[in-house]
């Protein structure tokens, strides 16, 4: 098996029909990757597969032989917070912190497909993501934020 | 706000905000540890009767796994908390009282050998007729009656006067923290027991494992992890999972880790009491509130759990945020056959607002006037009377939360969709801050705290961080006392074996009475550190002020320290072929006293609203044999961005003198009023009163059609 994972090339000898999750979680100890459901409806475990985002409780690490993988521990860039993970702490869009990761992942998506966004489209691109803390709105103010 | 201020009031970064952004935090899973073997609980398959035998099925090879039962219990088979009624594990040949019983635990190197042990365990019952409805439950967890004034029937001149009745229902609800239920148990030397958990309230597990393990106090040591969400789910629940995790570990003496999936903690965790309401209220034809008489019913579910604290908020809050001369309330929870419920965010509140909320728009349609004016008349003001003859004396924000909200809400423009109808309403609650009655004295909190060497702060206190922001706000709170820049004050970890007791992380009570022992405690450090030296400690214990008196036995006097208040504005859009309810905006105006930390008092009120917007319209959850149909988060939905209103909070600032800087406690406040406001919006668009929620789309389908 071999992927890219957060700009680093990465060569595992697992079975291919693992679960990513349990792959990044387990195998590679990249535990920022949460698992809230293991069917795909909350998004915790979302990481983002060749620009797109997706439940990595639902994909086998086979699927992903020779992809590029970016997971929450992908983000910052050394040391350095991206705008929006900057804006998640000043707006407070995280609170107990556990949808944080799949949200930020979800959110960083949205932005690099669209520079133009409304609260309508952040909305309808932060459906699968599942916060039981926020009531979203301070979410969606953070992802705004990084628009303009 | 003074010059001196530092820190409270500024919305300053989360303590721990960097390590959730980044990955960083380290929730119980996420903690790697060598050697740990994986647990399981099994579970009974029947709703009620007695266990006829146990087999393990010598066809496995059971040298491979870790088996514990009952009879591995050294201590207790109880689960401490208020009634000594629900096993650790049930017995061979012991009762059943719901379905989820656990039976059995299993720890195993991995998870696969653990189904596969799992499939030769055959466990038969004598099963008996559970008991599921209300009205046939015969065992009384607790009951409650609250008497002010005289009854309806008892009362003179009663011409003139007009009489309402309603019955309400609420229903269950799940939590539904993002992080499922989890411990890890490490066997110690000395026949020490470590816990590391997701949880609410590390001095509850701490309790519950000394009983069950027989443990000392020092033998006890129990750990909060970063906790992904509690809302009271991880209040009482996680002593079940730390104790069984203990179990298994101290069987095997390596470390276990029992983590719940989502469908587990579904089906097996408590939830939110379910219950039904019902008022009769006379008035005079000028709206003069006259007389209240109020009859609740809770399900407890199998076992007491906190259902008697949940009925006692409950009952108090009944009558509403109204001033009535004559109010009677009787309240009780009965148990039956389905698995306990619990602590959840507002515990009892929401359910009788509900009814009260509601109450005050049949009424007003009875007399043909507004319900915002009635409300007005109505509403408890400063010096007024509650149902339990608690004088409020201060901080009272009724008027100033409700004259916010009407201000701030637009005008509702109509739907631009030919078949969907729109809506407002309103409703005004409040909620008490900190324990009921005695509570707080009989817990005496206590928190440490330290001046070090090195010209730092250290503040010492088991109350969590679970997202609502207790790491942060306990820092800026000392910060403010002392004078100091907020990076000098940090929190030692929530670990038993290092900070006193401080009461449950619960009840709205974090901030305003363990933020006050905070604030006090900085600020005797700083006098001390006038004339003494670094290295220095204080303890603080809470001291209920003479002012505040309780009977216990007549439910009279002060219910609480102070309440917060709330008025909530929703407009709702109805789709008259689909039945489908969408609440598209949400208006909260909320007297906290003061908000330490804005944003994070708005994150409260919005988070809370929301999961009010969830209980009111979408999260339903169908019994079918003493079990939960959608036990699955595929069929157990709660709102996404796209179901979520846009909400608005307004932060009233109306000081409590005896809370920190001003505070109250807020956290289950927003709980309680959207789903009435909700109701009388899906009223105004549609003409047809739902005395039920969850507002389905077949419940407001068929009431519209039997119109």
């Amino acid at each position: 098996m071999r992927f890219t994972l957060n700009g680093t090339a990465v060569s595992l000898d697992v079975v291919g029909t693992h679960r990513l999750l349990d792959v990044l979680r387990e195998d590679l100890h990249l535990t920022g990757t949460k698992e809230g459901c293991g069917e795909g409806e909350c998004g915790a475990c979302s990481v983002i597969v060749d620009g797109e985002v997706v439940d990595s409780c639902l994909v086998a690490v086979g699927q992903v032989e020779g992809c590029k993988v970016i997971t929450v521990e992908g983000l910052a860039d050394g040391g350095r917070l991206t705008a929006l993970q900057q804006a998640f702490i000043e707006h407070g869009a995280a609170q107990c912190g556990i949808c944080t990761p799949g949200m930020l992942l979800a959110a960083h998506v949205l932005l690099q497909q669209a520079r133009h966004l409304s609260a309508a489209d952040v909305r309808e691109g932060l459906a699968g993501n599942l916060c039981r803390c926020t009531g979203y709105t301070k979410i969606i103010d953070a992802v705004l934020a990084c628009t303009k | 706000m003074s010059d001196t201020t530092v820190a409270v009031g500024r919305s300053v970064p989360r303590r721990e905000g960097g390590d959730k952004v980044t990955g960083r935090a380290r929730y119980t899973d996420d903690l790697a540890v060598p050697g740990a073997l994986y647990g399981k609980t099994i579970r009974s398959t029947v709703p009620k009767g007695r266990i006829r035998s146990i087999t393990l099925d010598p066809a496995f090879e059971w040298g491979r796994v870790t088996v514990v039962t009952a009879d591995d219990i050294p201590g207790e088979n109880v689960v401490q908390l208020i009634r000594d009624d629900q096993p650790v594990l049930a017995r061979n040949h012991g009762e059943i009282r719901h379905r989820e019983e656990p039976i059995l635990l299993l720890a195993a190197a991995d998870r696969a050998t653990l189904e596969e042990a799992a499939s030769y365990i055959r466990i038969e019952y004598d099963a008996v007729p559970p008991v599921f409805d209300l009205d046939k439950a015969t065992e009384l967890f607790s009951s409650v009656e609250i008497s002010k004034g005289k009854v309806l029937e008892d009362l003179e001149d009663l011409e003139d006067v007009e009489v309402v009745e309603r019955s309400f229902r609420v229903g269950l609800q799940e939590q539904l923290y993002i992080e499922p239920q989890g411990a890890i148990a490490f066997p110690e030397p000395g026949g020490a027991i470590r816990i590391i958990g997701s949880l609410q309230c590390p001095y509850y597990v701490h309790r519950a494992l000394k009983r069950a393990l027989k443990l000392t106090d020092k033998q006890a040591i129990v750990i909060q992890a970063e906790t992904g969400g509690g809302f009271g789910g991880k209040e009482e629940y996680p002593s079940i999972v730390a104790i069984h995790a203990a179990l298994l570990a101290r069987k095997a003496g390596r470390p276990v880790r029992l983590i719940y999936d989502r469908h587990e903690d579904l089906a097996a965790t408590t939830k939110r009491h379910p219950g039904v309401i019902t008022h009769r209220t006379a008035v005079r034809k000028d709206g003069t509130l006259l007389s209240q008489d109020i009859e609740i019913v809770l399900d407890g579910g199998a076992y007491c759990t906190l259902t008697p604290v949940v009925l006692s908020r409950a009952a108090i809050h009944a009558a509403g945020a109204y001033a009535c001369p004559n109010v009677r309330i009787r309240a009780r929870a009965v148990a039956t056959n389905t698995p306990p419920n619990g602590a959840f965010r507002g515990f009892g509140a929401p359910q009788s607002l509900f009814a009260a909320e509601l109450m005050v728009e049949h009424v007003a349609e009875r007399l043909g006037v507004s319900s915002v004016d009635l409300r007005r008349q109505w509403m408890l003001r400063l010096g007024d009377t509650t149902a339990t003859g608690q004088v409020l004396t201060e901080s009272v924000g009724s008027e100033l939360v409700f004259d916010a909200a009407l201000k701030a809400a637009p005008a509702v423009r109509p739907s631009d969709r030919p078949t969907v109808r729109r809506g407002r309403g309103l409703s005004l609650v409040f909620h008490g801050s900190g324990f009921t009655g005695s509570g707080e004295k009989k817990l005496q909190g206590t928190i440490g705290f330290e001046a070090l060497a090195d010209g730092t702060f250290r503040i010492l206190t088991a109350s969590t961080e679970i997202g609502q922001g207790t790491k942060t706000i306990f820092c800026q709170l000392a910060a403010e006392a002392l004078g100091v820049e907020l990076d000098k004050v940090i929190l030692a970890p929530q670990d038993t074996s290092l900070v006193p007791d401080s009461g449950p992380t619960v009840a709205s009570r974090t901030a305003m009475i363990v933020g006050r022992l905070v604030q006090e405690a900085a600020t005797e450090v700083k006098e001390r550190l006038k004339r003494e030296k670094a290295p220095l400690r204080v303890e603080k214990s809470y001291i209920q002020p003479d002012s505040i008196h309780w009977d216990e036995t007549s439910y009279r006097g002060d219910a609480y320290p102070v309440y917060a208040w709330a008025c909530t504005i929703a407009d709702v859009d109805v789709d008259m072929i689909t039945g489908e309810v969408r609440v598209i905006d949400l208006v909260t105006a909320v007297d906290c006293g003061k908000a330490i930390h804005p944003v994070m008092a708005e994150g409260q009120i919005e988070g809370g609203s929301l999961q009010a917007v969830g209980w009111a319209t979408i999260e339903e959850i169908k019994m079918k044999d003493g079990g939960y149909q959608n036990d699955r988060l595929a069929t157990y939905l709660i709102p996404t961005a796209l179901d979520a209103p846009r909400i608005r909070t307004i932060l009233v600032e109306n000081p409590y003198s005896r809370g920190p800087f001003g505070a109250k406690g807020i956290g289950e406040l927003p709980m309680d009023g959207p789903a009435p406001a909700i109701i009388a919006a899906i009223h105004d668009a549609t003409g047809v009163w739902l005395d039920e929620i969850p507002a389905t789309p077949e419940k407001v389908l068929s009431a519209c059609a039997s119109r």
